[in-house]
This record gives structure tokens, sequence and C-alpha cells, in this order.
């Protein structure tokens, strides 16, 4: 028992050594993220409580005057504007996330039945685009989709855009140009789910009666969910805020809620209303991380989905 | 409820009407296989099966045995739907299922990884098939209760695969091909990923399954042990051509080619130079061997071969010198030089003195014993 003294402190001091360590290599990072992540936000966060001032600048007493504008309520009584922009921006998020689900699960699909040496050409071929910038593409599309291009003549034949007009600025083109951007962050999650898929689990379905459709969704999709929900979440939350392509595609009826908080904050319109919005993204996306993170654990029975 | 199986520890009687039930379920379940000229090729020049005709009784315990890349698991996976052949045709039950997807073919595969659904619980592993069939839940449920009961898997019913044993696994497998009651059980090397112990506990608990439900089993294994323990009949298979189709006595004492006596385990294989009448010249010498017909090599297993000590001679004795001795306790395994040549030898420990190395000793060959076959 003579060194039963001596043994806690030599613990303690391994934990101390331990703890700096933890420290050193986490500070930087922990660091970052608050100067450039935590700070702004709460600084946000008290803007949006703020009065708007003369030159649209935040200024004191507080108030919840700009929650009030977010929700419709001017001078002029309710109007509907902001609502339908928020419903827009959820409907454009929900439908393009769809589709891009759609057309990337064939493609991560294919390519994973491709020879070994052509997989990373067919994934860079997916990936290329998007080392674009952005709004080139998006201007890309606006001459695709200009009246007079065989898009639009196509659009005009089949009844879908009146006589002399394009494709865009419409909905439509919002929806479309959301697709092409985002459609390689969904491809590659699912690239690596199918990689690693047990095709074992599929053939032991099909032995046991599952049609191929049946196969696909109680042997294939489970094994893929993790890669799907991490799409989804690469692919949702940036779409949700979206600012360049309704700003380009959309035209007035197209905005979404990334253009609402861009536009009081640029032209000096109104910093506590952009804060405001601001928040209201932030608050929507958790609530649709937490949905998602509740849909994994219950379809992929209780298997930890890391987003 | 009606059961169809009991618990294999209960002896079956004429009173119980379950027993009775389930044997004539079995027996109108189980169903001839035939295979049909199967052939099937992978790319440009890998051949799994070279022109494949096997006909599988019902209630047989039929093992496709063979080297890896022999064609046994294609084989398997043909009869299973999973591959289609090139050539051939596959008739279950006087039906042509060749063409047959794998989800409306009344067969059922135990995997060699067993891919149980690990988001799924036990009890939703083991529905899985009668889910997919349209079975209700009611019945759906009793049936896996029962199965669960047969398998003796009862308490593990709400458990999550993963929390599961490889053995426990592995039943689990098994149970989940059971319960849909296919007219043949496929098994993929089922046992290949248990330890030892476990694993010749569960050839028994299977060969008992077998034998309790009278279902078809059509196993695949590289281990000839285990094929020789289980089997009713065993094919043997190497380059995607049935090399022998025989009862495991007869593949083990009588192997038609030299590719078969040797994946039996058997070594002392002689080329034959020369035949006078029944005397057989080989690097031996002379031996004879009545009603042997053509053959360019003999085989003499090593367990037919008595040692005495000292040069005895005599017919059919081969005078030769102890070169290694393996004492493995219920016998000892022998390697002698014997002229030009060494040959093996296996004799039991009925106690009194075992030769040891160096030791001169006469080899008593039995001709009964002896054959003679094809390289």
């Amino acid at each position: 028992m003579a060194y039963s003294g001596v043994l806690p402190s030599a613990r303690s001091q391994a934990m101390v050594a331990e703890a700096r360590h933890l420290l050193m290599t986490v500070a930087p990072g922990a660091i970052w993220i608050f100067v450039f992540l935590v700070l702004p936000s709460f600084y946000l966060m008290g803007v949006a409580f703020m009065t708007n001032g003369t030159y649209g600048l935040p200024e004191m007493p507080l108030s919840l005057e700009s929650f009030k504008r977010l929700a419709g309520f001017g001078f002029l009584g309710w109007s509907p504007g902001n609502l339908y922009t928020l419903l827009r921006s959820l409907w454009q998020t929900v439908v393009s996330t769809g589709l891009v689900v759609l057309i990337a699960y064939p493609i991560a699909y294919y390519i994973t039945t491709c020879r070994e040496k052509w997989r990373p050409i067919m994934l860079l071929l997916v990936v290329v685009p998007s080392w674009t910038n952005q709004v080139i593409r998006t201007f890309g599309w606006m001459n695709l989709l200009a009246p007079g291009t065989p898009l639009a003549e196509l659009g005009q034949l089949v009844g879908l855009v009146p006589e002399n007009m394009g494709l865009y600025p419409s909905n439509f083109a919002v929806t479309l140009g959301l697709v092409y951007n985002f459609l390689p962050f969904m491809v590659l999650p699912l690239y690596a789910a199918f990689e690693k898929l047990d095709h074992a689990q599929v053939q032991a379905a099909q032995d046991l009666y599952a049609s191929p459709v049946r196969a696909f969704w109680h042997a294939v999709f489970p094994q893929t969910l993790p890669g799907l929900l991490a799409g989804t979440v690469l692919v949702a939350i940036p779409a949700f805020g979206m600012y360049v392509i309704p700003e380009l595609l959309g035209g007035g009826k197209g905005m979404m809620l990334g253009n609402l908080v861009a536009n009081q904050f640029s032209g000096g319109s109104n910093w506590p209303l952009g804060a405001a919005g601001a928040i209201l993204m932030l608050i929507a996306t958790f609530v649709g991380l937490y949905a998602m993170r509740r849909i994994g654990k219950r379809l992929g029975g209780g298997e930890e989905v890391v987003i | 409820m009606t059961s169809s199986l009991t618990a294999p520890d209960t002896p079956p009687t004429s009173e119980t009407v379950d027993t009775d039930r389930s044997e004539a379920r079995a027996s109108r379940k189980a169903s001839t296989i035939e295979l049909k000229g199967l052939k099937k090729h992978f790319g440009a020049d890998t051949i799994a099966l070279d022109g494949v005709d096997l006909v599988i009784e019902p209630g047989e315990f039929f093992t496709l045995l063979g080297p890896s890349g022999c064609g046994k698991t294609t084989l398997l996976r043909i009869l299973a739907g999973l591959e289609t052949p090139d050539d051939g045709r596959l008739v279950l039950g006087g039906k042509d299922i060749t063409d047959i997807p794998p989800h409306r073919r009344s067969v059922n595969t135990v995997f060699q990884s067993y891919a149980l659904f690990p988001h799924l619980s036990v009890r939703e592993n083991l529905a899985f098939g009668l889910r997919m069939r349209g079975v209700a839940e009611p019945e759906r449920d009793s049936r896996v209760d029962e199965i669960a009961a047969f398998i003796q898997l009862g308490s593990l019913i709400d458990r999550r695969v993963d929390q599961l044993s490889g053995g426990q696994r592995q039943r689990i497998a098994l149970a989940r091909a059971l319960v849909c009651e296919p007219e043949v059980l496929l098994l993929d090397e089922p046992l290949s990923a248990l330890d030892a112990g476990l694993r010749s506990q569960l050839q028994v608990e299977l060969l008992r399954v077998q034998q309790r439900l009278g279902m078809t089993f059509v196993f695949v294994t590289h281990d000839q042990q285990e094929a020789m323990v289980m089997s009713d009949r065993i094919a043997v298979l190497d380059g995607g051509i049935i090399q022998q189709v025989g009862p495991p006595r007869e593949v083990y004492e009588r192997p038609a080619n030299a590719f078969v006596a040797r994946f039996m385990g058997h070594d002392n294989l002689y080329p034959i130079k020369e035949r006078n009448g029944d005397r057989l010249v080989t690097d031996l010498g002379a031996l004879s061997c009545p009603a042997q017909a053509g053959g360019d090599l003999l085989l003499i297993r090593p367990e037919t071969l008595d040692l005495i000590p000292g040069e005895q001679p005599g017919d059919n004795r081969l005078f030769a010198t102890v070169n290694e001795c393996l004492y493995r306790g219920s016998h000892a395994e022998y390697r002698l030089d014997v002229g030009t040549t060494t040959m093996q030898a296996t004799v039991r420990n009925r106690g009194g003195s075992l030769p040891t190395v160096g030791d001169r000793v006469t080899v008593i060959v039995s001709s009964d014993d002896l054959v003679s076959l094809n390289a």
C-alpha cells in the first residue's frame, strides 16, 4: 500500500497531459467555428431583434418588428408575399431534392456496375461541371432556355410555354437549375453506398420470393439509406437557401427565401428583416435535419446515420 | 395451430398427428431435380460448368464437392435462379424451371455469408419469405414461432441480427429458408465460417433437421470429411465437369479417377507399369489384384494396410523401412520407404508395440482393397 498515494497523482498527471493534447488539437478548429460561425450567428440574432433604421441599418430599441414584417404584416395590413416565398422555397427544395434522388440512384448504381478502371472517370464526369462557377453555369441555362432556343420551341410545341416566350424566367427553370446544380452531391454519397453494397442480401431477398422491385426496397434501399440521407442533407440544405439560381432563372415569381434575405441586406433595405429571415432559414434547416435523423433511425432500424 | 414441425428431441410416434402431417407434407413437397447438360461460362475463358447431367432424388441429402473454382457454387446458384445457364435445362418436379426467376421458384438458399437483413429483427428475418409470398400475419407468426422452436432459437427471436454470434446467425439463416418449406433447400458452404467444434455440432444438427423434414438438401462444400458425414450421395466436381457421383463410401473407396482419389485425401497412387493377368507391376513391386479391369493407376488406401515387424515373405507383402511416424493417439500415420518410392500407412493403436522410425517392416496388402483407376 506504500504506492497508493503515488498512483492517483500519476494518473491525474496523465489526464492533464491528455487534456492538454486534446486542447492543442481541437482548439484551432474550435476557435475558427467560434469566430466565424457562433459569433456572427449571435450577432445576426441580435440584429433581428433591433429596429430598422433610416438607412436600413439596425438601431435600438429592441423590437419584434422585423418578425412581424417577415410574417407579412406591413404598413398596408397583411400580405401573403413572404409566406409564398417560404412555401416556394420549401416546395422547390422538396421537388428538386426528390428529382435529384430519382436521377442520382440509377447513375450511382450504373457507375458501380462499370469496370473498375472506368469508375473514376465516370465519377469525374459527374463532378467536373461543379468545378465551373455556379453563376456561369446558370447563365448557360439562361441561354438554353431563352425564347427562340430549341428547348423553348419544344416547350411551345407541347403547349408548356406561350407564344414567343422562353422557358425562363419560371419556377420550372429554377427547379431545373437546382437539380442540375446539386446532382453531383447526391451521386457521390450514393455511389459510396452502392460500392459497399452486400449483394448477398439482395440475392437472399430474391431467393425469398421478393420481386425485383421489392428486393430493391427491402435489400438495396436500406443499405443505401445512409448515402441517401447524407446526399439529401448535402442537396436540400443549400437548395433551401439558394440565391443565385432563383435570382437568375426565377424572375419576380420565382423568388426564394435566400433572395428575400439577400435583398434586405443589399440595397440597404432592412437588416433586421434580413436577419429575421436568416433565423427562419436556420430554424427550418434544424427542423429538417431532426426529421431526417428520425427517418434514418426508423428506416435504418436504429442504425446510426451520421449527418 | 397446425404444427408441421416437432422439436428434434421429441421422438416421432405414430399417434402424433403433427408428425404424420409433417411427413405427408414433406413427401408431397420433395421433388426430383434433373439437370440436363448445364453449361455456364464467365467472360471469354472461364468455364464454370461444362455440361452437367445429374438427377437428385426427392428427400436426398446431396452434396456438391470440389475445390474452389470447380463450378459447385455456380451450379447451386443456377438451381437457385441467381445465375442463368448458357445451355441446358433444369427440371424441378417435372417442371422446366430454367427460365423462372428466383423469386418464383420454390427453392430457398442458405448463403455462405448468411445474408441476413441487418436492419430487421430475427423475427422479421424469419418472416421475410412468408411476407413476400403474401402469407397473412397470424399464420406467418405461428409458422415463425414453430420454426424458431424447431431450430431452438426461440429466445433470440426479438434480438437484432448484429447481436448474434456466428453459430446463431447460421441457424437463423437456416430457419429463414426452412420456414418457407421449399421443394429443395440449397446450402452454400453454410458451416465454413464456423470454428471446428461448432461446425461438427451443426453438421449433426443439420443432418437431423434434414432427416426429420425429409426435404431435399443440396449442399455445397470443399471439405470431403464434411461431405462424407452428411451426404446420401456426393457429386465430385472439377473443371466444371462431374468426376463421380455416388454414396460417400463408393466415392471414398472406389474413386473413379486420380482427381477424385487425391481430393478424397488419398496419396498412395502408383502408375501401373505392367499387367500380367492378375498381377500388377508398379514402383512398389508386383501385387496380385484380382477382378480389376482397366486403369493405369493403382490406389492403396493407407488404412487397409497392416504392418508386421521384420521381413516376413508371402503373397502381396512388401518390405519397407519406416521413414516417418506421426503418433495420433487412436492411430499412427507412417511414411514408408518401399523400393524406389514411398507409401503412407495408417495403423490403429490396438495396444502392443508400434514400429518406430528406422524399423524394417513387412507391409501386408489386402488385394480386395486395391483399386485400379484412370489417371
